[in-house]
């Protein structure tokens, strides 16, 4: 079983992207579980979710305490220092921003990329919601599943122009990032 | 067809296959995308329902009762304060045995205030007369919800099916939904028996004089313990017509040989299952035992459950100050008359949405051996955040 958090600030579509992630395993085979850290929810608020996918039935219904990976969708909560809390060896973290991957790597003394995720958003749909970008660049750095299963996802979820701009922004995001590069983690 | 869904939309599609005529309710976290999601496939077209828009959980639970008298299938969804908001107008529901089904997203009581889970809220209606089934996932939760409407509807007993709220309310998994076809072919159209007829006048609701009230009381109880029999034979019906049962009254699963069980009710199931897994290595494997059915309690089949086992740990989501925890009561009352029946361990665990890792299972199977273990504990109490007066 892999386990992902994903961590963000209300209004970002923190809860959406685990949706997402969870949908698009389902898309690709897998059994799946997304939910969020079920706080009160309010624009700006430090937001937890949480995502585990499979091959066998899923069970376990406590938060996820030792992430494979994390995704992080707002670089201010790099600060936290429960940020990566039980963060498996060898795990890595995906960041919305425009700082150098390996400067983020040494601080945390982990695996991370950056990726501009808002930057990116902005020109593509004209929001400042990352979400959607990062999961592809999460699926392109761990191989875990195809961008197609995301794309799926996303057809499920929204349409018309939205749906466009974001299949554009997914497609941009996915190859923003090196291909497989911690693919090896994921398959341990 | 199976399909990743967030747990509140697969109650709210599995109420539309249910064909309800009205649809009252409030909404109140973490009921509330059970109630968003019913709105939505009203405005889309896809349930055709008279959904009444409500002031309050009072107001939800009366239009719903009054609806259901008329003849009319309906339904309701509520959570913690909501649910004793309502309390007076279940009482009403299940005295005069309307039959009704409610999805309760079980969430704890203040004060304190939380919006989180545990279940004191259906605890609290415990004694109110309407059966409540309770889902360890959210394939049990869409199931049990058109089960609900066939065994309310058969014993005229309103039906609570109880979901963990935001563990499976808020949860996104793979459930397998029924169509509508399926469901239209085994789901008979709700025909009420004392149906309010303008063309024949009764009235209900009136006045029982000490005479037969008695009388009414023991009819109920009465109907409650025959439901016992209804709720195993929809469950069984409704394997036929799905593949899939969700256990009628209790399962029993693990190690059919392990002198120790371990009995909870809802989404702890899964946790302690996969706790099993990783951990009986080091303390041993359980016979798991989910109890399904709370109300109408299923006594014959759990003193079959526990049959040869020495220890049995009753976990509790919701405590009563001053006795212990609800299910350990009812279990420990249960099994006095049993010879050689299994000592119990009642821990009240996960309150107030406390998380509950999978440690949990390590963590109270080592309770068993300790002879000086009370029989009763809020497990996981950090004993350092309470004032010395207050430990």
């Amino acid at each position: 079983m892999k386990e992902f958090r994903i961590h963000g600030r209300g209004g970002q579509g923190s809860v959406a992207a685990a949706y997402l992630l969870a949908a698009a395993a389902f898309e690709a085979g897998f059994t799946c579980q997304a939910f969020p850290a079920f706080g009160a929810e309010r624009r700006g608020a430090p937001v937890t979710a949480f995502v585990r996918i499979d091959k066998a039935p899923i069970h376990l219904r406590s938060q996820v305490h030792s992430p494979d990976f994390l995704i992080v969708q707002d670089a201010t909560l790099l600060h936290d220092p429960a940020l990566t809390a039980g963060l498996k060896d060898g795990g890595g973290m995906l960041v919305n921003s425009t700082r150098a991957s390996e400067d983020v790597a040494k601080e945390f003394g982990c695996k991370a990329i950056c990726l501009p995720a808002t930057e990116l958003a902005m020109e593509e749909i004209g929001r400042p919601i990352p979400n959607t970008a990062l999961l592809a660049g999460f699926l392109t750095l761990t191989d875990l599943l195809p961008q197609e299963a995301l794309a799926a996802a996303l057809k499920d979820r929204f349409k018309g122009d939205v749906l466009q701009k974001n299949l554009s922004l997914i497609a941009r995001a996915a190859d923003a990032v090196p291909h497989g590069i911690w693919k090896e983690a994921e398959d341990a | 067809m199976r399909k990743a869904l967030e747990g509140s939309q697969a109650i709210a599609r599995a109420v539309a296959l249910c064909r309800p005529d009205v649809v009252a309710a409030y909404p109140i976290t973490p009921q509330t995308h059970i109630v968003e999601n019913l709105s939505k496939l009203v405005a889309e077209g896809d349930l055709h329902t008279e959904f009444v828009s409500v002031e309050s959980e009072f107001s939800a639970a009366s239009v719903v009762l009054g609806a259901a008298a008329a003849g009319a299938r309906a339904y309701t969804a509520t959570a913690s304060q909501g649910v004793l908001l309502m309390s007076e107008v279940l009482f009403n529901i299940a005295g005069l045995r309307v039959p009704l089904v409610m999805t309760v997203a079980n969430r704890a009581v203040g004060a304190p205030l939380s919006i989180w889970n545990d279940q004191s809220d259906s605890m609290a209606v415990r004694d109110s007369g309407w059966i409540q089934i309770h889902a360890a996932d959210n394939q049990e939760a869409v199931d049990a919800t058109i089960q609900a409407f066939r065994i309310a509807e058969t014993c005229e007993i309103p039906v609570m099916v109880c979901m963990d709220g935001f563990i499976l309310t808020h949860t996104m998994e793979v459930i397998d939904m029924p169509d509508t076809d399926m469901i239209d072919g085994w789901l008979p159209p709700y025909e009420f028996s004392r149906n309010l007829d303008p063309a024949a006048p009764t009235s209900i609701g009136t006045l029982v004089t000490p005479d037969f009230f008695a009388e009414m009381r023991h009819s109920h109880h009465a109907a409650m313990m025959r439901a016992l029999e209804v709720i195993e034979q929809t469950d069984a019906d409704y394997a036929d017509l799905t593949g899939r049962a969700s256990g009628g009254l209790l399962t029993v699963e693990g190690d059919p040989d392990a002198k120790v069980g371990i009995l909870a009710m809802g989404s702890t199931v899964g946790t302690l299952r996969t706790g099993m897994e990783h951990f009986s290595d080091e303390v041993g494997a359980a016979r798991l035992i989910k109890l399904r059915t709370f109300r109408p309690f299923p006594s014959d089949a759990l003193r079959d459950a526990v049959k040869g086992l020495d220890h049995l740990i009753v976990v509790d989501r919701a405590i009563s100050p001053g006795l212990g925890g609800v299910v350990g009561t009812e279990v420990a009352a249960v099994l006095a008359d049993v010879e050689g029946a299994p000592r119990i361990h009642n821990h009240a665990l996960g309150l107030g949405g406390r998380d509950i890792p999978e440690t949990i299972y390590r963590d109270l199977m080592q309770t068993v051996a300790n002879p000086d273990a009370p029989a009763f504990s809020v497990f996981d109490v950090d004993l350092n955040k309470l004032q010395p007066e207050d430990r």
